[in-house]
């Protein structure tokens, strides 16, 4: 961190941002209790995330000078009121920022008369001074959880389906592989015996899959931090137990480890499972994953006329971690300088830190935990290493990569040199079309 | 009317005043574009929403204006949101370097000070003046810009004391901007505030009046204007984006300003002339063949080169003309519908005029009574209507994208023109074909107006894939909301 706490080139946004969560929700509105210029910066982070109803169709009470002076609760309650004439929608999140927040509207009282009246409305403080959209997504779903999910308890009694898991992993639109991710972890969780709730995108059944969350006999957990207050939330409100694997499981190595660990977990949770069924599973995805490898080893070891042999990564904890492993043990990449710009809070540090070092017991591999990704530039920049290196991260560092003479993937967001639709990174396959976009890149500087 | 009279520029003031209070803008009006020019003469009221959507701000906008200055930094004095979408620019100067001439554009220096809760309390100054210290040190640059926030604004931080101390210590102007998004309903007012500021903090008097420098207030569109100016021995001097300090310091020498948007510039060109002597061309951007005539007299006129202006037109004319007529025939009988900001809306709708495309309606974001200037010359509004007729269905917007739909869903035009990202979405999903051309000088000039007809029916003719998406796009509008005048939320609409 700077000495001032400034950030340079940011790679997330202020809590508000967590409205993309609301968005990838099918069929879910958030309602901007903030001032006019909120939508359009999360917008223009993200990019391309409008879904169903973000982006310019969301309502927002876009403050003036008048609801700062004197409040913004009536301007609020109109536009509610509105809301539900102009868009058809499922569920409403109000989102508080930072106007509403330092003015101090009373939003929950408002929004409980709404709720009254049987609205599927939750309101949510997420003032961006409060926090970042990594720490507000757990605000959000938590939120969801307590206001509105809590109202179908009768119907969906807790812990009453073994063999369901509620999935808490890819912050949608942050993790720009979000969808294909929850995709991906949904189809082979679904491979050894067990229904994921992914509660985001398209396969997500909406309001009818949150309302059964209390339903679900365990939670999964898949991340190095981000999320967790979801899954403990959970456990406190519906005894659910939680299995936690800390970073996304890349390629053949982790997800193995990810789908083993889920699996003996299961069992101790009583979810009915036919292990043997679930191990040739998981046999199966990994010989044809494989298959591939094998192919493609004597490209690894033979091309000669230049791979990159090291890699510096600027990302999230989950995917910097992830990565490093993936790319080390599975492509022969090996894992130089990396660098963790999501403001992982402290006490996270030391397990993240020694998740990577785990990698490997032959290679130290420095970790920068630098929110400042400007800083974090500045500090790469002085690093050299032999051989051709290959930056992983945002659109932000493709200028870096270039001053460096070094090859380049864009798999972080804020990017503007690539469109990510439903590609996944998590799984097996996700590991091989890592490896595609890799070597796709490296192979088209050769013309 | 008085206040459409009297200049309300004030550069002993750090802050600008806003455009609603200005020059009167307005941000909500449903009816046709004749009665809104002769209410621009009378006093507009503005009408306000019982509903809304995500607007946009002043914030982003002043960092448009300062982000793209090849040699300086800029601070977004605020929590980390408030800046989370400026890398957007940064892609922008990197892209749009070669239409400027500019072989190595250097990455943009982009900083927020990361206000925190606690910082909200106890205040941001030294947080502040702590960021500029540091930039200053990462960057070596020859100016740094401090935009103000919503949460700086209201927990009151000095910010213009905090600017002036860096100043000081470090030598360099240290540029406080106070473009807070509550403060203006009017994102624009962002624009303004950025160029109060350079003109305030920046902009010295001329040490000589160059004859051949024209300062071009725009965005960052391509570089028309050099070939345009080379008859009358000037060249461009395109401000801000892409200018270094220095080139925007010495804006003050050049013979006259020209504008890209009159909704863009209003105020800078006022200010280079009424605070610095550089006279602003009194005529609204060369768009149509009417006002491109007006324009090269205009500004022929003000460089005391009439004779020049006179030859321009009648050569260009003499080329372009038979191409605009061959269009006109094959762009006869087409509907169009405009969304876009204020000034670019009407330049547009002139373009259409002047391709015999009828503007079947136009939602355009606000509206500017009268510039800065106070010169009813620039009104293109005005000029629109009387070179080409009314425009019915015109509706000032405030970028509500629920009256967009709505009225687009009731007109059906044969084409949408859009200038602003997000817009062109809802043409697309009801399977309207729909143009956005980012280069604002596309369109300009005689040889724009080819330009963007060509374009136009390379639009039209090209429908397949929005006529497959309107076939399969969801809409989360209800049929109800559809089925309403759109002016229903609107103050003396139906809900009011």
């Amino acid at each position: 961190m700077s000495k001032a706490g400034l950030i340079e080139q940011e790679r997330f946004t202020c809590a508000i941002g967590a409205m993309q969560t609301v968005v990838a929700i099918p069929r879910a509105v958030p309602i901007l209790h903030s001032g006019p210029g909120c939508g359009e910066m999360v917008a223009g982070f993200f990019e391309r995330s409008t879904g169903y109803a973000g982006g310019c169709t969301s309502p927002c009470t876009n403050f003036s000078e008048k609801e700062v002076v004197f409040g913004g609760i009536n301007r609020l309650r109109e536009i509610i009121k509105n809301t539900y004439k102009v868009l058809d929608t499922d569920l409403q999140v109000v989102l508080t920022g930072c106007t509403a927040g330092i003015v101090g509207d009373d939003v929950d009282s408002l929004v409980a008369e709404f709720v009254k009246e049987g609205k599927p409305i939750v309101s949510v403080e997420t003032a961006g001074f409060k926090a970042s959209n990594y720490e507000a997504h757990s605000l959000v779903v938590n939120a969801i959880i307590d206001q509105y999910v809590s109202r179908f308890e009768s119907e969906n009694k807790p812990k009453s389906q073994k063999n369901t898991v509620n999935l808490i992993a890819s912050i949608p639109y942050q993790d720009p592989f979000w969808k294909g991710n929850l995709t991906e972890y949904k189809r082979l969780l679904a491979g050894i015996g067990l229904k994921a709730n992914v509660l985001f995108g398209p396969e997500s059944a909406g309001v009818k899959e949150w309302q059964s969350i209390p339903q679900a006999g365990f939670n999964i957990l898949v991340s190095p931090w981000y999320g967790k207050e979801i899954a403990d939330h959970l456990k406190e409100k519906y005894e659910q137990d939680y299995t936690w694997f800390r970073h996304i499981p890349i390629g053949a190595n982790q997800t193995e480890a990810f789908l083993t660990q889920v699996l003996e977990f299961a069992i101790q949770q009583g979810a009915e499972i036919d292990e043997e069924a679930a191990k040739t599973f998981i046999r199966h995805e990994s010989r044809a994953y494989y298959e591939e490898i094998e192919n493609l080893a004597s490209f690894l070891l033979e091309f000669r006329y230049g791979l990159p042999n090291h890699v510096h990564i600027f990302h999230d904890a989950g995917y910097v971690v992830a990565l490093s492993k993936f790319l080390l043990h599975e492509v022969g990449i090996v894992p130089k300088e990396q660098f963790i710009t999501d403001g992982t809070p402290e006490k996270y540090h030391d397990p993240i830190r020694s998740d990577l070092q785990s990698t490997s017991n032959k290679k130290i591999i420095p970790l920068y935990f630098e929110p400042d990704a400007g800083k974090a530039q500045d500090i790469l920049r002085k690093i050299h290493h032999k051989g051709r290196g290959l930056i992983i991260g945002s659109g932000w560092d493709k200028e870096l990569a270039k001053e460096k003479g070094y090859d380049f993937l864009s798999a972080a967001i804020p990017s503007p040199y690539r469109l990510i639709l439903t590609t996944n990174y998590a799984g097996f396959t996700g590991g091989l079309r890592l490896i595609e976009d890799i070597y796709h890149m490296v192979l088209s500087t050769y013309a | 009317m008085e206040w459409c009279q009297v200049s309300k520029i004030n550069l002993a003031l750090p802050e600008v005043q806003i455009r609603e209070i200005r020059i009167n803008s307005i941000t909500g009006y449903q009816g046709d574009a004749e009665k809104l020019v002769e209410a621009s003469r009378q006093g507009l009221r503005d009408k306000e929403r019982s509903f809304s959507q995500c607007l946009g701000c002043a914030t982003s906008k002043a960092a448009c204006m300062t982000v793209l200055i090849q040699d300086a930094a800029v601070i977004s004095h605020g929590p980390v949101g408030c800046s989370s979408c400026l890398h957007d620019f940064a892609f922008t100067y990197r892209v749009n370097a070669p239409l400027r001439g500019l072989d190595r554009p250097t990455p943009r220096r982009i900083y927020s000070t990361n206000l925190k809760e606690k910082d909200t309390v106890y205040g941001g100054n030294i947080k502040l003046a702590n960021t500029i210290r540091e930039v200053y040190e990462r960057t070596q640059a020859n100016a740094i810009f401090v935009l103000t926030t919503c949460a700086a604004g209201i927990i009151g931080d000095d910010v213009e004391s905090v600017c002036q101390e860096a100043e000081d210590e470090l030598g360099i102007p240290v540029i406080a901007i106070f473009c807070e998004g509550f403060k203006s309903k009017v994102w624009t007012t962002g624009f303004d505030a950025a160029y109060h500021a350079i003109a305030r903090k920046l902009i010295q008097k001329p040490r000589q009046c160059r004859k051949d420098l024209i300062n071009v207030i725009n965005f960052w569109g391509s570089d028309i204007f050099s070939e345009w100016f080379e008859p009358f021995g000037a060249k461009p001097n395109y401000i801000t984006p892409y200018s270094t300090v220095n080139t925007l310091r010495y804006a003050s020498e050049a013979a006259a300003t020209i504008q890209a948007c009159s909704t863009l510039g209003s105020y800078l060109g006022a200010v280079l002339e009424q605070e610095f002597g550089v006279p602003e061309i009194p005529a609204a951007p060369p768009y149509g063949i009417a006002q491109t005539d007006r324009w090269f007299r205009a500004l022929g006129k003000v460089l005391g080169k009439e004779e020049i202006a006179k030859k321009m037109i009648a050569e260009k004319k003499k080329k372009y003309l038979p191409q605009i007529e061959a269009l006109r025939e094959e762009l006869k009988g087409k509907t169009a519908y405009v969304t876009a900001g204020a000034a670019h809306g009407h330049a547009l709708l002139s373009v259409l005029g002047e391709l015999g495309i009828k503007a079947c309606g136009a939602a355009i974001f606000h509206h500017d009574p009268i510039y800065d200037s106070r010169r009813e010359e620039n009104d293109q509004l005005a000029q629109r209507v009387s070179d080409y007729g009314n425009v019915v269905n015109f509706n000032v917007c405030n970028k509500q994208e629920f009256e967009l739909v709505n009225a687009l869903n009731r007109i059906r035009p044969d084409i949408l023109i859009a200038r602003h990202g997000g817009m062109t979405l809802w043409g697309a999903k009801l399977g309207i074909p729909s143009l956005l051309i980012g280069d604002e000088h596309f369109a300009m000039g005689y040889e724009g107006l080819v330009q963007y007809g060509e374009r136009l029916l390379e639009a039209l003719e090209n429908d397949e894939f929005v006529k497959n998406l309107g076939k399969h796009a969801i809409n989360p509008y209800t049929k109800w909301w559809l089925e309403q005048a759109p002016d229903y939320f609107l103050k003396g609409g139906a809900d009011r």
